[in-house]
């Protein structure tokens, strides 16, 4: 026999379901009144020190068809690649927000700032993206996946170098349409599926 | 150490399929592809905090909270509480917990919603509220009723309360579903199927926890959530050889 083992395991998943939007942005769901506002409008603040950027996009199911139901949430460091809670870190970049796909295009919008490249724990640096966790109906655990610029070095990335399939890397890369505006569409499954991540 | 550790790897296993025959909408909406891994980073162990001063002082009574106080949400009484753990066992103080559900006839409060159960005037469907610092939490709401979708022909949910928690890592993130204990809907559900190991469905089924109910007043249900944790450790704080 050997010491037992105290530990506990992690509650399971359910899928968000069709209705995500009345407990995290009920405003979507035509629910005013019981909130002063959604959390997670926006994740920045005016005075936000940093570039100005738009993300746009859509999420393809594996038929190809832009799905109408998603919500999701990024997470990201501020200008200089501090997270809101680290020493140093803009007070006007609370760095999480939360949108919705479009009800009737599917289409979803990120106005933000662009972050800095990122320090890991090991001191190794990490090139400038957005943490992403989208869940929707038919989606039984949430998934999660990061947007990169295709205007930064993404060549030393610790996380894209993973990837073994070289081709594979350009689905977290946004790509600049315009003077600070990216597009960052999503395949859920099949042909040009992104990568999703298990951090 | 504490927030600044690398977490533990999330077992899959315990975890629902992602692609479940039986739950229509998954065929197409899960990857093919498996999943990228590798130890957390800084992204995923840092997360979006809120404060005590985010909420009002009904936002975790769903029987009030539409209304704002002046009616009463129609249906049974119910109090929903736990505890917020990590996967040592302790509690996660300090962390956001938002609900949202169907009124007491099974209709949800949502444009997408057509079902013709009637809408409740006093029930907006969602609350929130933060773990105490001992990560415990409670909610005062009305029995979410049965109702059918569109999946088989004749598929039906569970009553169930659908639960999104923070903890204080963005990698810590979960969604999932509390169902009552002794609804025999939740053996012929195919979203509930969809976690095949049975413990691990056992722990969405919420038990009566009549000590904790109050007499004319409301029926108590307890569920605890257990969040991933963080290894324990100094050793990975530095580079290795530094």
């Amino acid at each position: 026999m050997v010491q037992k083992l105290t530990q506990w395991t992690e509650t399971a998943s359910q899928t968000a379901g069709p209705y995500v939007h009345i407990g995290c942005i009920p405003t979507f769901a035509g629910i005013e009144g019981v909130y002063p506002e959604d959390l997670g409008l926006s994740p920045i603040s005016i005075a936000a020190k940093g570039q100005v950027i738009t993300i746009t996009g859509s999420l393809f199911d594996g038929t190809g068809w832009a799905i109408r139901d998603a919500m999701i949430e990024s997470w990201q460091a501020d200008g200089a690649g501090l997270y809101a809670g680290q020493v140093g870190a803009d007070p006007n970049v609370s760095g999480f927000c939360r949108f919705a796909a479009d009800k009737d295009t599917g289409e979803f919008i990120l106005k933000t700032i662009k972050p800095g490249p990122v320090k890991n724990r090991d001191g190794k640096m990490m090139a400038p993206h957005i943490s992403l966790w989208i869940v929707a109906r038919g989606i039984n655990i949430g998934l999660s996946t990061r947007v990169y610029f295709d205007d930064e070095d993404n060549s030393a990335d610790p996380l894209l170098v993973r990837i073994e399939q070289g081709p594979r890397v350009d689905s977290l890369i946004a790509k600049k349409t315009a003077a600070w505006q990216y597009r960052f569409d999503i395949r859920l499954q099949g042909q040009g599926e992104t990568v999703f991540l298990d951090l | 150490m504490s927030d600044h550790s690398s977490l533990m790897p999330r077992r899959r296993e315990v975890h629902p399929e992602p692609y479940w025959t039986d739950y229509k909408t998954s065929l197409t909406r899960s990857p093919n592809l498996p999943l990228l891994s590798m130890e957390s980073t800084v992204s995923e162990e840092t997360g979006p905090r809120f404060g005590h001063n985010l909420l009002g002082s009904l936002d975790n009574n769903l029987i009030l909270n539409y209304s704002q106080g002046k009616e009463l949400a129609i249906g049974e009484r119910i109090r929903v509480h736990g505890c917020v753990l990590d996967e040592t066992g302790r509690g996660v103080p300090h962390t956001l917990v938002e609900i949202w559900q169907a009124n007491a006839g099974g209709r949800y409060r949502h444009v997408k919603d057509t079902y013709f159960a009637p809408l409740d005037p006093n029930f907006g469907g969602c609350g929130r509220t933060i773990t105490d610092e001992n990560g415990f939490y409670e909610f005062m709401t009305i029995r979410p009723g049965a109702y059918p979708w569109p999946n088989r022909a004749n598929d039906w949910r569970p009553m169930h309360i659908h639960f999104s928690i923070f903890g204080h890592a963005f990698g810590q993130r979960l969604i999932s579903q509390m169902y009552f204990q002794g609804d025999p809907l939740i053996d012929l559900c195919p979203i509930a199927a969809t976690v095949r190991d049975r413990s691990q469905l056992d722990a969405l089924v919420a038990p009566l926890d009549i000590q904790q109910s109050r007499g004319m007043d409301y029926l108590a249900y307890k569920f605890d959530i257990v969040l991933r944790g963080r290894r324990q450790t100094m050793f990975e704080n530095k580079p290795e050889g530094m």
